[in-house]
């Protein structure tokens, strides 16, 4: 046959044949071995050696494939959504609404009878804080079923740092750091005098205003008065929400934030703290390994953000850092429920948190923490977190609230004028 | 049709098959599913959509105050762009274009910015414009201009135009490399003969070169403005917006509907009304490209 004739009848089509037939979605799930995907790169070769491990005890194949950063791999697991290839177990990142959109396409499969079963004995060994993440309880704004649709492999939580250098440095005591408001400013004062730079956190991603301003919210008022102002039922030009905006008024008239913190990422911002470059600091439990990577002769001290008034308690943002979730449609949805169990277990905790100085999940692994590690965990019970809250505020609300503290910052704004414009925006998105 | 020519028309859609598939999966589909969710709200992983019909349209062209401030944002950069940067473009152009020593060491320093991430060159400029140790600050307190010192990417009052700047210094060398192609297209006997006729430089450049050219300006014009308006690395990597809506531009705005709120079909709207702008503006502009090639 010659060549051409060959290539015409059967070359041509084959190809065309094994084209459309290599379209086909690859198996994300294998029955017998659990494939997890993750974001961590700083907890990769941990995470990789433990499942290494459970593999060599139990001979169940666990498969770990990174995905990184975070953006790309809550893209890749939103796009395994949409075209049914999640894996067996896999992380989402984002606000309870998007949990609850997976648990509502039945994607994400509901832990409540593992976490109850031998008398509640996995769920008691977590930070109650920290599997409230990943619960939805009755009545929940978005209609999940109730339930526990997540397992904590971490917790964490933001509050303040000081570098104690500095304050030496300014004549204040290092193992004394300000309580309220007030002490907190006079002892700026004292920075500033001594030529010390204030107060650095990454405000260029607006999520840390967010957070920051919530902290204050509840201590002003309280957390009624704050989901009662998401509910409509308290308007933002109300004076508390204007001494929570004041309070950035005076950050700005204090000279107290570092100079660009406003559009800065948090990484730029760790840098600075970690460089001396800042007496303060507003960041989460994570930095303690981020610190001792950037400079490990940092000394630095925890703090609650110094309260405002007395009567509100403080509260801080914090619960499950990352979570795993089981996809309901795997064939391996009890094998992958044992190896999160074991995962979770303490010995693999302490292990994990050892490697990654990342706080542990599991509370009865507590024991070898560092001294500033321990002093975020000794705050867990002050946490909250809008995944926790009955409902939440709608993200354009809040973005135009955390735009607005901004201009604040700058001098643009006062706190009347951006809490008129939040609340002309939360009245139109009422309407709508 | 007989059976060689049947034959020979259905290798020829063979032949084409491959690319013709590639294109509706990975284009047509894609393009064509924007429009589907445009009038739908969405959040991108719900198996439930609710059909909003032109809702979406309405709110981005009516309610939307951040939509049209980014893209007044991108308007600005996009006229600084095509200004300052292809005013300098040109004139490096020129310059290379001549028989300078090393033109071709200056042709590849020229030509680097554009080849850089524009990730790495927004973490590069942000720390020359640093409020605290940033290298411009340094070079102005040296100088004796420290009053003028400031954190230059925060600040609302210079944000944009430090934006503009990096943008600029990064996108100069597509012009430079595209005018200097359009330079070396023109004949050189029509300048030398006018140069033996008496003409000066100037009235060469402005009777021949700029007439000859004028098809390439509108080129690296629409190229500037379609690559100018959709600026979004550049922002990420230094104010992410910031401060306030100050460098906010159409595609943060896109991608903040999309994984800041989860409102798919919102930001597919959004997508679609900035594609038509950009659509706008690139057929006037070939429509005048069409009017001054008739001219010459």
């Amino acid at each position: 046959m010659p060549r051409r004739r060959f290539y015409s009848r059967w070359f041509l089509p084959l190809l065309a044949l094994l084209a459309v037939a290599g379209c086909r979605a690859r198996d994300s799930t294998t029955k017998g071995q659990i494939l997890l995907w993750h974001w961590m790169t700083d907890r990769d070769d941990a995470l990789q050696a433990l499942a290494d491990r459970y593999t060599k005890e139990t001979g169940t194949k666990i498969r770990l494939e990174l995905y990184a950063p975070s953006d790309a791999y809550a893209s890749k697991v939103r796009a395994a959504a949409q075209t049914n290839t999640l894996p067996d177990i896999f992380g989402v990142l984002g606000e309870s609404r998007d949990l609850a959109s997976f648990i509502t396409s039945g994607r994400v499969a509901n832990l409540a009878s593992a976490m109850s079963a031998n008398n509640g004995a996995w769920q008691k060994q977590f930070f109650v804080k920290a599997l409230a993440t990943n619960t939805f309880s009755a009545g929940n704004e978005h209609h999940v079923s109730v339930g526990v649709y997540g397992v904590p492999i971490d917790v964490t939580n933001i509050q303040m740092l000081y570098n104690k250098d500095l304050f030496k440095q300014a004549g204040l005591d290092p193992e004394r750091a300000p309580a309220t408001w007030n002490e907190f400013i006079k002892d700026w004062r004292q920075l500033k005098a001594a030529g010390i730079p204030g107060f650095v956190s990454g405000w260029g991603e607006t999520w840390m205003i967010d957070c920051f301003a919530n902290n204050y919210a509840f201590n002003v008022m309280g957390e009624k008065k704050v989901l009662d102002t998401f509910r409509g039922l308290v308007p933002y030009t109300d004076p508390d929400w204007i001494r929570v905006l004041s309070l950035f008024e005076e950050i700005r008239r204090e000279e107290l934030l570092v100079s660009g913190a406003v559009t800065m990422v948090n990484k730029t911002a760790e840098q600075t703290f970690a460089n001396g470059k800042a007496a303060f600091a507003f960041n989460g439990s994570w930095c303690v390994n981020v610190y001792k990577g950037m400079n490990p002769d940092l000394h630095f001290g925890v703090l609650l953000p110094p309260r405002l008034i007395d009567h509100n308690p403080m509260r801080i943002w914090g619960g499950a850092g990352s979570s795993f979730m089981v996809n309901a449609q795997s064939p391996n949805v009890d094998a992958s429920i044992k190896f999160l169990q074991w995962l979770t277990a303490a010995p693999q905790q302490v292990e994990l948190a050892k490697a990654t100085a990342n706080l542990p999940a599991n509370q009865t692994s507590l024991g070898d923490l560092p001294p500033t590690l321990a002093a975020f965990a000794s705050k867990m019970d002050s946490t909250t977190h809008p995944s926790q809250w009955p409902l939440t505020e709608n993200p354009t609300v809040t973005e135009a609230f955390d735009k607005g503290v901004q201009s604040i910052l700058i001098g643009e704004k006062t706190p009347a004028q951006v809490a008129a414009d939040v609340q002309k925006l939360k009245k139109q998105q009422a309407a709508q | 049709m007989n059976w060689p020519k049947a034959k020979d028309t259905f290798t020829t859609y063979l032949f084409v098959a491959p690319a013709i598939v590639l294109f509706t999966l990975f284009s047509l589909i894609p393009f064509l599913k924007v429009f589907q969710l445009s009038v739908f709200d969405w959040d991108g992983i719900s198996t439930q959509m609710h059909f909003v019909g032109l809702g979406n349209f309405k709110t981005a062209l009516f309610r939307d105050g951040a939509w049209w401030t980014s893209m007044r944002n991108a308007g600005v950069v996009t006229i600084l762009a095509l200004s300052v940067q292809n005013v300098l473009a040109l004139i490096l152009a020129l310059i290379v274009d001549r028989e300078i020593k090393g033109k071709n060491f200056y042709r590849v320093v020229f030509y680097l910015p554009p080849v850089l991430s524009g990730i790495v060159v927004g973490l590069v400029w942000n720390w020359i414009f640093d409020g605290s140790h940033g290298l411009l600050n340094y070079a102005l307190s040296a100088a004796g201009l420290g009053r003028y010192a400031r954190a230059w990417l925060a600040d609302p009052k210079t944000a944009l135009f430090g934006i503009a700047v990096i943008h600029m210094w990064k996108g100069f060398g597509w012009g430079f490399v595209i005018l200097l192609a359009g330079l070396q297209a023109i004949p050189r006997e029509l300048s030398e003969a006018s140069r033996v006729d008496g003409a000066s430089e100037w009235y060469i450049f402005s009777r021949i070169t700029v007439p000859l050219m004028l098809p390439v300006f509108f080129l690296v014009s629409i190229l500037t403005v379609l690559g100018t308006m959709q600026i979004f690395d550049i922002i990420v990597s230094t104010t992410n917006g910031g401060p306030g809506y100050h460098t906010e531009v159409p595609i943060t705005r896109i991608l903040a509907a999309m994984t800041g709120s989860s409102r798919f079909g919102y930001a597919c709207s959004l997508g679609i009304l900035f594609g038509i702008i950009l659509l706008a503006v690139s057929m006037v502009q070939m429509r005048l490209s069409k009017w001054s090639s008739q001219l010459t």
